[in-house]
């Protein structure tokens, strides 16, 4: 019954859903209306579960004095002061919690994806290299479309953008979808295994 | 006066500062402004899960005496399989937060059925049925390059059948459209990573420095 | 001279990374503080998001998904600030959502910058901000069915029912088009596929460059009626809604960092061939 309950449970949600699409009738309407609301507090619950498992961890680490110890106690206390801060005191703008959010997320949050930038010239220089017909094809099309999208472009050469919006449109969008087709095949059959139960990994072990 | 906007730049920068220091070399500074970003941000989002799904959609609604019983008692379902979520960290009753996961799973099984069904693949492919001969030579030869790119590229993924002869060149050339298509997102992919640096030196050197005209 | 040549490709194949680091600073740095300002065409993709919203009634009642955080605001804000002003310009209704928590502040801190103090709009007027929501798609269909049942309350507290622009609007039948600012999952496919597809409403999407090719098959087919893609798609919009924003301040920057990645990939393949074409993994 441990797994059987589950099952059920998860082939009923689903198949539910994909009724509510087909039957608009009020009666089925009104029900997925209110699984739909029962589904966002479900996963807010499933997001704060994952946050107190990063808690849990790293407080283990600093109880045992495991490697970085000393900085999962930034971590941690970072982690309880927002939420104390949120919680107490509110998130609206003009209190503390919107304050660190401005000035401490914002910030480490923006660079950090900023560094991308530094090591994708870095893979650029180091990696890529145009060994096969086929890597140059990508090579050429990577540099016309890098050129041809920024102003320097158009002015080298007139025409270089409607070049670069024809490679969008044309060549690129038909393989595209080519992979969007492929990929949606996949989702439905991945999404039938595991609403018939033939796909169950999401259970674990016993 | 010293004001609070001008110690948060002043923070914001030093934290930036601390994150750019990375590129030099890993640093315990850059170890704990990440630490510090990690903590910060799982802590933000359960405020905001709380303030914005647990209370409005929630809890407010089962403390509302103007709503009849009858209509609150359901909200107690949702929130037993939320609690039940947590049963994860108890070895002994984790198999309860199961029941939890598989409704997510299912829900979310059915929604992408529904979604990648209509959306990525019957429009999609509707969208590539175009005529290969119009009164435009340019919308014909594109037309037809559509065609024939979607057809190759969906031929090489076909892995069942080994790519030789007829089929392997076909597949070969779904290649080519498919390197195009992969140079495209790399030059793509550059623009964005470039934009999302230009963003911190603007703010580097026009809010913290101010030495932008 | 060719042993010198060949001293040089074996200096540059074994540059220190650190190099490269202070050409791509140097590369953003000197346009951002000597702009030249180069003008630039408005691609077919921008054309669509501006017109159509363009060809809204005054009064219309349109959706503003702000499903972005801080990670990409430098390409997505300037488009959230012209989405507004080109909206509050034509006096349409507006009402903002968030998919992402991160959003949620970003979302409120645009509205006040375009809505209030430029355009002195009155919130629960002109406009509202319902706030973020938990649940990606399923927020997605279950708006579809009812918006007040999925916003119970907005992002001040405020109960939905008792805010006047939302009168009248129980899903998106009652809207004119919905417009989603993405930074990734859940966005513009997302939106497209959970709501376009289901609802058939129009929709426009701003996104990040790293997703917009993905996204041209939808603006073909029909399924996005306008894409802006990164910060020349920003600045594109800008130039037609006709606001000088980081967007164009940016583009300049752009130009001369893509020159300084093509010059890299062209230098590092000729040294590469100029030394016979060794293989070996590098960290990069």
């Amino acid at each position: 019954m441990r797994r059987e309950v589950p099952l059920l449970i998860c082939f009923l949600a689903g198949v539910f859903f994909i009724m509510s699409y087909f039957v608009p009738h009020y009666r089925v309407t009104n029900i997925s209306q209110m699984a739909n609301q029962w589904a966002i507090i479900v996963i807010a619950f499933a997001y704060v579960l994952g946050v107190a498992n990063i808690a849990r961890i790293n407080f283990h680490i600093i109880q045992k004095k495991d490697k970085d110890w000393a900085y999962k106690i930034i971590l941690v206390s970072g982690l309880v002061f927002m939420v104390l801060l949120g919680i107490g005191w509110g998130i609206k703008e003009g209190t503390v919690f919107y304050w660190f959010f401005y000035n401490a997320y914002y910030p480490m949050q923006a660079t950090m994806f900023s560094l991308l930038a530094f090591f994708i010239a870095s893979a650029a220089f180091r990696a890529f290299r145009v060994r096969t017909w086929e890597s140059a094809l990508l090579a050429v099309t990577a540099v016309l479309v890098m050129v041809g999208r920024v102003p320097i472009g158009e002015h080298i050469w007139k025409s270089f953008p409607d070049l670069t919006e024809w490679i969008m449109n044309v060549p690129q969008l038909a393989a595209k979808r080519a992979i969007m087709i492929g990929a949606a095949l996949g989702a439905i059959s991945t999404g039938l295994k595991v609403l018939t139960g033939l796909e169950r990994t999401y259970l674990g072990g016993e | 006066m010293i004001s609070t906007e001008l110690i948060g730049i002043w923070v914001s920068a030093v934290l930036t500062l601390l994150i750019f220091s990375f590129l030099y070399k890993d640093n315990p500074f850059y170890k704990f402004a990440e630490h510090l970003f990690v903590g910060i941000s799982a802590g933000y989002g359960v405020a905001l899960e709380y303030h914005n799904v647990f209370l409005p959609n929630l809890w407010r609604p089962l403390n509302d005496v103007s709503i009849p019983l009858a209509n609150r008692l359901p909200l107690f379902l949702p929130f037993v399989f939320g609690l039940l979520l947590f049963t994860r960290f108890f070895e002994k009753i984790s198999w309860l937060s199961r029941w939890s996961l598989a409704l997510i799973i299912g829900i979310f099984a059915g929604i992408a059925i529904i979604g990648y069904g209509s959306g990525d693949l019957v429009l999609q492919i509707h969208a590539n049925l175009l005529p290969i001969w119009t009164d435009k030579w340019l919308t014909s030869f594109n037309n037809l390059l559509l065609t024939v790119g979607l057809i190759t590229s969906l031929i090489y993924f076909f892995f069942s059948k080994e790519h030789k002869g007829a089929f392997g060149a076909t597949a070969r050339v779904g290649i080519w459209f498919l390197m195009i298509s992969f140079g495209a997102s790399f030059g793509y992919t550059v623009m964005s990573r470039m934009s999302l640096l230009i963003g911190r030196v603007y703010f580097l050197l026009g809010e913290w420095l101010r030495i932008l005209g | 001279m060719k042993d010198t040549l060949i001293k040089i490709f074996k200096a540059l194949d074994t540059l220190d990374r650190r190099i490269i680091f202070v050409f791509i600073a140097l590369a953003v740095i000197i346009p951002l503080e000597f702009p030249v300002n180069f003008d630039f065409s408005v691609t077919a993709p921008v054309k669509g998001f501006y017109d159509t919203i363009d060809s809204l009634p005054s009064g219309s009642k349109v959706l503003v998904s702000c499903d972005y955080d801080p990670g990409s605001m430098p390409e997505l804000y300037p488009m959230n600030l012209s989405v507004l002003q080109q909206l509050f310009k034509k006096n349409i209704k507006v009402i903002c959502t968030q998919l992402w928590p991160a959003g949620s502040p970003i979302a409120e801190r645009a509205l006040n910058q375009v809505g209030i103090e430029e355009y002195h709009k009155k919130y629960g007027e002109d406009f509202v901000n319902l706030g973020f929501k938990e649940g990606r798609e399923v927020v997605m269909v279950s708006m579809g069915n009812s918006i007040p049942q999925t916003f119970p309350r907005d992002y001040h507290g405020n109960k939905v029912e008792e805010i006047p622009v939302m009168h009248g609007v129980t899903n998106f039948k009652d809207l004119a088009m919905i417009i989603n600012i993405s930074g990734g999952m859940p966005g513009t496919k997302e939106w497209v596929l959970q709501v376009q597809s289901r609802f058939h409403i129009r929709l426009a999407s701003g996104c990040t460059a790293v997703s917009a090719p993905e996204f041209y098959p939808y603006f073909q087919s029909g399924q996005l009626v306008g894409l802006l893609g990164g910060m020349k798609g920003a600045a594109e919009y800008e130039k037609l809604v006709g606001v000088q924003g980081l967007g164009r301040r940016g583009m300049d920057a752009q130009s001369v960092s893509h020159l300084v990645v093509f010059l890299f990939i062209i230098v590092g393949n000729i040294a590469y061939f100029a030394l016979g074409g060794k293989k070996k993994r590098l960290k990069v």
